[in-house]
């Protein structure tokens, strides 16, 4: 395997492994404020199906996001109101509305384009295009640094940076705001921050309405980014990956955007099978390095990855009491 | 207009739970500087009055003044903001978060935290200096001792510059070392000028500490009478409505022959950790062996492996005859067949099931007794309800209902359930945990009774409490726990708390040096 080829790989994980921070840091939101949320999946589904008819229409990348936005924060709202207000079962709040996501994206996108539940592709200013950064053509012919520069750092679009300044911005939030520590409390003893004062459903209102915000940006990404246009159930698991690498990241931002990029490198080999051939002695069926990511989720979620403790309010609605 | 001598006054507070009244009409005015005791059995309303004083509850009509000015108290903030601190009975701290992170919680000053913390660090210095409140500002909370937590509350509340401070049961999960201390603490805030507001049913600690006391009874206030002009005669009276013996009465044992034999039980928790280290004990037929200490330091284990529910290694005998300590015949059901009764300590997880009837309740450990089956495969409920209904008047339990979920029942009445269940299957030895724990007055009496009772028809009783009034009354000899090892016996009629209390802690001369 020569360097370019490992730049290729290097530069594929990264924009794999995008939607993947991106929902990942998304529930560490919400499942750090003590709400449980397997329905990444289906806000994800919702945002890329709202960008990419939006975008189509208005022709405009940004009204796209803006509509992914919304439409993963709709979703986030009825989570919050079930699990938070109603006091809900949280898992299953979720699983209903990644049903929901899965069988309304396609319904909308049918009946508003005729086109098999897909949106028609995107063009030009209807999609995020790759941005060079500044000197990456002057640098692109030293040796090692320059190709590393231009194609895996440079080149993408403005949303990859935008996940990782996600990431920066969450772990400064969480460890270095007065809104971070009673998050992180909340999740932890929500009577504590009650009894100080604070209002526990307000916390975990704007940690689940933040979830939507990311999941948005994750979903709209895949339509307008990584693709060109929505397509039935074309996030395929991210959610749960990224629920994964949350658990795998034992809830901890910056460690979550290292376990994305590890998945995001599995899904990477999974497109280049010719690479891993060229290494590997004997024959891998292509549907197997296919599968790799997913047969990694099983094997953390399983908790063979030593034991992560989560927010020990997780996944419990809050009631006061005496 | 009110009189700006007190911290808190009270008017008229009445508040209704659905058909339940659980404050009526409460007048109470506590003087500043003072500590106010409240006192009153479990659901005589205490815990919702002090609810409503601290923002949990609105109450339904009446008025609070705070230093003579009326203050609506809508929510926790305007508690916080009236002065009002609370240290809750369980406390409100989050376990993976540093003491400091703990106390600037919710009081943050401006959005980063830095400022917060070094502000923080700096006043926590001056408190612990001030009070006797040291406590290590960068612990996590789950490393610190339940008797240092209880400090990170009282520091919170007065980081919050509360001048009135309610505790609620403060010392149910002290040492007697940390609870003088807690009371020496107290002492020294009242010096200060803060009013303490004590929420207790330890009518010894009311007594000591305590300068004015209210009694509760059945939502309404009963009393409020000046601590030195009473006594606990006749505030126990006040609280339950009738004349309650608060001395065990009890004649001497008369011991016969050794029923249950230890020797060098051990056992290992998942973590490695030894919980038992070795404990040997013999316990003789009409004798009670009760087993101080504080809680967690093995007491539990003990219970659990002599009653089924733990594997140990060792040796043990019951009446001379083997008694399994793993493998076949340890489990619950060959101990109650062997004739080992056990009221555990947390009668909620393991002694009922809150969903099921009082009646099924009645029949568990005992379900496959020959008298509660029609034939071999269809149980006979309706034995087993006549059953129930004979043994609920029998221990008194109110109310007399056997269709009755366990759950719909009062704690006192929870637990004398499960004692009418184990005490009325003539067993040889009776392990009993917490008799009393989160139980009225009234029925302490009862089921203290009991226990002699059947010590006196000649069963061995092994009682495990962390209430060292309980022990020293009921017991005949005392073994105190320490760090999973028996640290010694003592005669209840010679020893004292002070005594007791050293060997709770694991010090075993009195020149204080550790064992």
């Amino acid at each position: 395997m020569d360097y370019a080829t490992i730049l290729q790989l290097l530069d594929t994980t990264i924009r794999l492994a995008t939607p993947l921070m991106f929902a990942c840091i998304a529930g560490l939101y919400s499942e750090r404020s003590g709400v449980f949320d397997i329905g990444l999946e289906g806000k994800m589904l919702v945002a890329a199906m709202c960008s990419g008819a939006v975008a189509f229409y208005t022709g405009s990348v940004w009204a796209g996001l803006g509509a992914g936005i919304l439409g993963s924060m709709a979703f986030a709202l009825i989570h919050g109101l079930t699990s938070i207000t109603f006091r809900g079962n949280q898992l299953i709040a979720g699983v209903a509305l990644n049903f929901l996501a899965s069988g309304l994206t396609v319904l909308v996108a049918q009946a508003l384009f005729r086109q098999g539940g897909r949106t028609p592709p995107l063009t030009g200013d209807a999609r995020f295009n790759p941005i060079t950064l500044p000197g990456a053509e002057a640098m692109k012919d030293v040796p090692l640094i320059g190709p590393l520069y231009y194609e895996v750092i440079s080149g993408h679009s403005v949303l990859v940076y935008a996940a990782f300044g996600v990431v920066a911005l969450t772990w400064w939030v969480m460890y270095r705001t007065r809104f971070g520590l009673r998050l992180r409390a909340v999740g932890e003893n929500p009577a504590a921050v009650d009894t100080a004062g604070v209002s526990v459903t307000g916390l975990r209102f704007s940690a689940v309405m933040i979830t939507g915000i990311l999941c948005g940006l994750a979903g709209a990404y895949m339509a307008t980014a990584l693709q060109a246009g929505f397509g039935k159930e074309m996030t395929a698991g991210r959610g749960y990956i990224a629920l994964a690498a949350l658990i795998f990241a034992k809830w901890r931002p910056v460690a979550a955007m290292w376990a994305c990029l590890l998945f995001g490198f599995f899904q990477a080999l999974a497109l280049r099978s010719d690479v891993v051939g060229s290494i590997v002695p004997f024959r891998i069926p292509g549907s197997f390095l296919e599968a790799l990511p997913y047969v990694l989720t099983v094997f953390v979620l399983a908790g063979f990855v030593g034991k992560a403790i989560p927010p020990r309010a997780g996944g419990e609605p809050y009631v006061k009491e005496r | 207009m009110s009189d700006t001598s007190f911290a808190i006054e009270l008017k008229g507070i009445s508040k209704a739970f659905g058909p339940v009244q659980a404050n009526k009409d409460i007048n109470i005015a506590v003087p500043k500087g003072t500590i106010h005791g409240i006192i009153g059995e479990n659901g005589a309303g205490k815990s919702t009055l002090m609810s409503i004083l601290y923002g949990f509850y609105k109450a339904d009509s009446g008025q609070i003044f705070i230093s003579g000015k009326p203050t609506p108290i809508p929510d926790s903030q305007s508690a916080i903001r009236a002065g009002i601190g609370m240290v809750f009975q369980h406390f409100k701290l989050v376990q993976n978060f540093t003491v400091l992170e703990n106390i600037i919680l919710g009081a943050e000053e401006g959005a980063m935290l830095n400022t917060s913390l070094a502000r923080a660090r700096k006043t926590l210095k001056q408190l612990a200096d001030d009070y006797e409140l040291d406590v290590d500002p960068d612990a996590l909370i789950e490393d610190l001792s339940v008797g240092h937590q209880q400090r990170v509350e009282i520091l919170k509340a007065l980081y919050r510059q509360a001048d009135i401070l309610i505790l609620d049961e403060p010392t149910g999960v002290l040492t007697p070392a940390e609870a003088d201390h807690l009371f020496r603490i107290l002492k020294g805030l009242k010096e200060q000028g803060k009013t303490i507001i004590l929420i207790t049913h330890k009518l010894r600690e009311i007594m000591e500490s305590t300068d004015n006391v209210s009694v509760m009874r059945r939502g309404t206030m009963v009393a409020t009478v000046k601590t030195a002009e009473t006594s606990p005669e006749a505030l126990a009276e006040l609280m339950v409505g009738r004349k309650v013996l608060l001395e065990v009465e009890k004649g001497p044992a008369t011991p016969g022959e050794t029923v249950l034999k230890l020797e060098d039980l051990r056992i290992r928790d998942e973590h490695g950790v030894e919980r038992l280290k070795g404990i040997s004990l013999e316990i003789r037929a009409g004798e009670i062996l009760g087993i101080a200490g504080v809680a967690g330091n093995g007491q539990s284990e003990l219970l659990a492996a002599l009653g089924g529910m733990m594997r140990a290694t060792g040796r043990a005998t019951l009446k001379g005859a083997a008694l399994p300590l793993s493998g076949a015949g340890s489990d619950g059901q060959s101990r109650r067949r062997a004739g080992i009764a056990h009221v555990p300590e947390d009668r909620q997880h393991y002694g009922l099931i809150l969903d099921f009837a009082a009646w099924e309740n009645i029949a568990f450990g005992y379900h496959n007794d020959p008298d509660y089956q029609k034939n071999a495969l269809i149980m006979d409920n309706a034995a087993l309800k006549a059953d129930t209904a004979r043994k609920m008047e029998t221990y008194d339990v109110r109310p007399p209902i056997p269709a009755l979920a366990a759950k719909n029942f009062s704690g006192g009445n929870q637990q004398k359930i499960v004692v009418a269940r184990e005490f009325e299957q003539d067993p040889v030895l009776l392990l009993v945990g917490q008799p009393t724990r989160g139980v009225d007055i009234g029925a302490i009496e009862f089921i203290h009774k009991q226990i002699i009772a059947l010590r006196d028809k000649g069963v061995a009783v092994l009682l495990v409490s962390v209430e060292l009034d309980e022990i020293m009354s009921l017991s005949d000899r005392i073994a105190v726990m320490f760090d999973g090892q028996i640290m010694g016996y003592r005669d209840p009629a010679t020893t004292n708390e002070r005594e007791l209390g050293l060997l709770m802690a694991g010090i075993t001369d009195q020149k204080g040096e550790a064992a």
